[in-house]
């Protein structure tokens, strides 16, 4: 690839890969040959068509969404196409579908919805996406081009609504260019920080003539990503590695987006560095590794939030310092120089300033960093302190006989009886902080949740994109809140029809659960709209959608309904009633200092 | 309630010496210190479609920039369009607008002017006219033209710098304002320089690969 002086690569050239992968042969003409040989064999002739043909230009198996009167053309051309589509109960369930098809694949997940409420309900998945730099490509439905501005039947301005929460967003408004319009969409949703985008189809448009032919997916030319770090920053960090005392690697989702998680462990054995992730950078280090420090942050181990606080250097890549992980600003890492790796120059300097600014791919920049450096750092005590702060602060929970049963074993125990490569899923409370706390994460792309936006009911749905786009041999675990779960559960009738293998936990605790738990910290123990005076049996529940329902209440039972859940072929719940009493620590309170954190409700 | 673990309580823990202010950068823990805040124009070249305007001035209400006027028009190509932003913000507030304004996708070219920037705005004030010949006095005093006048108003067409534009309407008011129009300002950079050419400026670095902080040109406005 060339590059211009400043490192830059043209878009021109970086589009080509969003495509196909490299494999020596000119991307251009390889891609032309494919595309004419497609418009040869059959020639798009509405708008729709071509809509559906860029789509399979750019290799789509699969498509979530919901059908309606404005989209109704494009799922007409569909209808020929070798695309799979999913119906979803709900657009939101489609749009979170797509997201996590998007994290677990690499490649944009898809969904589809009709004009107004079909798009509408799109936006929180798409929120989400947004949130956690998820790629994903959104088709809307509207009314016809005549029609807008008039508040006609199902009109909603879609651009408008989305423009806040998309990467980019775009009209299409004429026939001929339609098919452009949503292959720019696709590379833009894939190219340099991944995030979702959206082409809103008016009806008059897809149902257009034309005889165009939609051309490579390409992003527009003033979209510019900068692949290689500027050579003197490198240089300068470098210097900085060698000399630190305490040095840590902090890893983000960035790093797992970016498939830069082979060059970060290396550079992290390689020198001995101690390892923190964020949430969304599970997996991005493998957590039974001796420099492993786990999950950083609000919930983080308390190893972690010792070694973030009192690091001298900083190696952060592919994060963007959310306050839930920093914490409050003035306590995080107040004696760290900061090294950020990240590939939105936005990102830099942003919430915490980096001394380093290193913008550009994330396994780019580590390589030239680990050639940039060239003595590992002296950090031998270093590393012992790190060691005994996780002998100081262990995870070790207790299971008394006496109390109900605790929701870290059930956590442990689904993760004994499952591959390396298991993905899991979640909702959002509780549960989801036990599964990150709980389950060793140890390969990329296998923890798929909602970081940045929080969104109950993410979970079920989610477990449909991730099943997709999985390997047959990864199993799919869905670790869910009966609270969020309640929000979206309608999506296992989806699971039930298109025979996905998936097995559903409910962690129920009969409670909106963490909020209950703030309400005892910090509204004395005031339980406003948190508690539940009924709540559905989900082993039958999941029984009347047609999948196989378990019950768990005590230890005993977990490892063999776990086996049995497993060994169905097909979607299962296991209703597992935990310990509404249980509490998730460690914990920082929202703008606390990390190194504070809280090991039980009386030190918050 | 149940889920407690084991370990130094917060207090008996060792504590940094180190801390950082609200933008994130590492202060001396003694002196506190909230950085100042700076005025200064940012002109952006876009591509000339429709929505382009909503972008900026949605990321700009959406991200709390401070801003204090936003202009557009069309410029020597009839493809692009200008946008020059005036801002008041601490030193990380202007960087990070200059970066969420380059993220937008019809945004070709982003620049921070220079302080000698030219820098022009143009007013329509109309008066009370009581006393014709002394609006027109004040009138010629900034360079303004009388462009409607009738036997109660008079309206005068007024362009220089912001600083100009104030002081006028102060000299103004002692006839009596009826209504002002402002375009807020527009502004180019001097000379044979472009004013919304790339720029991406690298922090610099002593010998030994510690940082130095860029220099930063403080602005005397207008
Ligand atoms: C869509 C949505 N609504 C509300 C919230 C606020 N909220 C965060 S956690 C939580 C409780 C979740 O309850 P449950 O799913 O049962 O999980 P638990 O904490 O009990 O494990 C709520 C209401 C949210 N995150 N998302
Ligand atoms: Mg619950």
């Amino acid at each position: 690839m060339a590059h211009d002086s400043a490192g830059r690569t043209p878009m021109s050239e970086r589009a080509a890969s969003v495509t196909s992968p490299d494999d020596g042969e000119p991307h251009d003409e390889r891609e032309a040959h494919e595309y004419e040989e497609r418009a040869t064999a059959s020639p798009v002739t509405t708008g729709a068509e071509a809509v559906i043909r860029a789509l399979e230009n750019v290799g789509v198996e699969y498509a979530f969404g919901v059908q309606g009167g404005a989209i109704m053309p494009v799922y007409d051309a569909l209808y020929h196409s070798d695309i799979e589509h999913v119906t979803m109960a709900h657009e939101q369930g489609a749009s979170h579908a797509a997201d996590a098809y998007g994290i677990v694949a690499g490649e944009p997940g898809v969904c589809l919805a009709t004009s107004g409420p079909g798009a509408t309900n799109l936006v929180t998945g798409i929120a989400d996406a947004d949130m956690d730099s998820d790629p994903m490509i959104a088709l809307t439905g509207q009314v016809p081009t005549g029609m807008v501005g008039n508040d006609a039947f199902q009109e909603t301005d879609t651009t408008g609504v989305t423009k806040p929460v998309t990467k980019a967003n775009t009209f299409s408004s004429n026939p001929d260019t339609v098919g452009d319009d949503v292959g720019e969409a696709f590379a833009l949703a894939n190219t340099g920080r991944p995030g979702p985008t959206l082409v809103d189809l008016p009806k008059d448009v897809t149902l257009a003539e034309t005889d165009s032919q939609p051309g490579p997916a390409r992003v527009p030319d003033t979209y510019e990503v900068q692949e290689r770090a500027d050579d003197d920053v490198v240089r300068a960090a470098a210097r900085r590695i060698e000399a630190a005392e305490r040095p840590i690697m902090l890893l983000g989702g960035g790093v797992i987006k970016g498939d830069a998680h082979e060059e970060c462990r290396a550079f992290a054995i390689d020198h001995e560095i101690p390892v923190v992730t964020t949430m969304p950078g599970l997996g991005a280090f493998p957590e039974d590794h001796e420099l492993a420090m786990e999950m950083a942050g609000m919930h983080g181990t308390g190893y972690a939030n010792m070694a973030i606080t009192h690091c001298d250097t900083m190696v952060a890549v592919g994060t963007r310092f959310d306050d839930r992980l920093t914490g409050g600003i003035e306590t995080f890492a107040p004696d760290a120089e900061i090294i950020h790796v990240d590939i939105d120059p936005a990102e830099i300097s942003k919430n915490i300033h980096a001394e380093y600014p290193l913008v550009g791919d994330a396994a780019t920049v580590l390589e030239q960093l680990a050639e940039a450096v060239t003595e590992s750092p002296k950090a031998t005590k270093w590393r012992a302190q790190c060691q005994q702060w996780k002998s100081e602060y262990p995870m070790a929970y207790q299971t008394p006989e006496d109390e109900p049963l605790k929701p870290e074993f059930v956590v442990e125990a689904l993760d004994a009886a499952t591959s390396d490569r298991a993905i899991v899923t979640t909702g959002v409370g509780q549960h989801q902080m036990w599964a990150c706390q709980y389950w060793t994460f140890t390969e990329p792309r296998t923890w798929v949740s909602s970081h940045g936006l929080g969104t109950m009911g993410y979970g079920m749905p989610a477990a449909v994109g991730a099943r997709l786009a999985a390997d047959d041999d990864q199993e799919v675990i869905c670790i869910e809140g009966d609270g969020s779960f309640l929000m979206t559960l309608q999506e296992l009738a989806v699971a039930v029809r298109e025979h996905l293998d998936i097995t559903v936990v409910v962690l129920n605790n009969e409670y909106i659960g963490m909020v209950r738990q703030w309400q005892d910290a910090f509204f004395d123990g005031r339980h406003s709209a948190s508690e539940y005076h009924w709540c559905p049996e989900f082993d039958t529940l999941a029984e009347a959608f047609g999948a196989k329902g378990f019950r768990i209440d005590e230890y005993d039972e977990v490892a063999e309904t776990i086996e049995a859940a497993l060994a169905y072929d097909g979607p299962s719940v296991i209703d597992a009633h935990i310990d509404p009493r249980a509490n998730v620590y460690p914990m920082v309170p929202s703008g606390g200092d990390n190194g504070q954190f809280a090991l039980s409700e009386d030190q918050l | 309630m149940t889920g407690g673990l084991e370990g130094p309580p917060p207090e008996e823990r060792p504590r940094p010496a180190g801390r950082r202010n609200s933008q994130g950068i590492r202060i001396d823990p003694e002196v506190e210190a909230e950085p100042d805040t700076r005025r200064t124009v940012i002109s952006a070249l876009v591509k000339h479609e429709p929505g382009v305007l909503a972008d900026v001035s949605g990321l700009f209400s959406r991200r709390q920039f401070n801003i204090e006027s936003l202009t557009v028009g069309p410029t020597e190509d009839d493809e692009r369009a200008r946008i020059t932003l005036v801002i008041e913000e601490p030193e990380p507030g202007i960087e990070q607008a200059k970066k969420q304004l380059r993220k937008l996708v019809p945004v070709i070219s982003v620049r921070e002017l220079e302080p000698d920037a030219m820098r022009r705005e143009l007013m329509l004030i109309k008066v009370n006219a009581t006393r014709p010949d002394r609006v027109a006095a004040v009138a010629e005093m900034y360079g303004g033209q009388t462009v409607d006048a009738t036997p109660e108003t008079a309206t005068v067409q007024i362009t220089g710098s912001r600083q100009k534009i104030e002081a006028a309407i102060e000299t103004f008011s002692q006839f009596g304002i009826r209504e002002i129009s402002r375009t807020g300002t527009t502004a180019l950079a001097r000379g044979v320089e472009d004013t919304a050419a790339r720029e991406r400026p690298t922090p610099t670095y002593a010998e030994d690969g510690t940082p130095t902080s860029p220099q930063t040109t403080p602005s005397d406005d207008d």
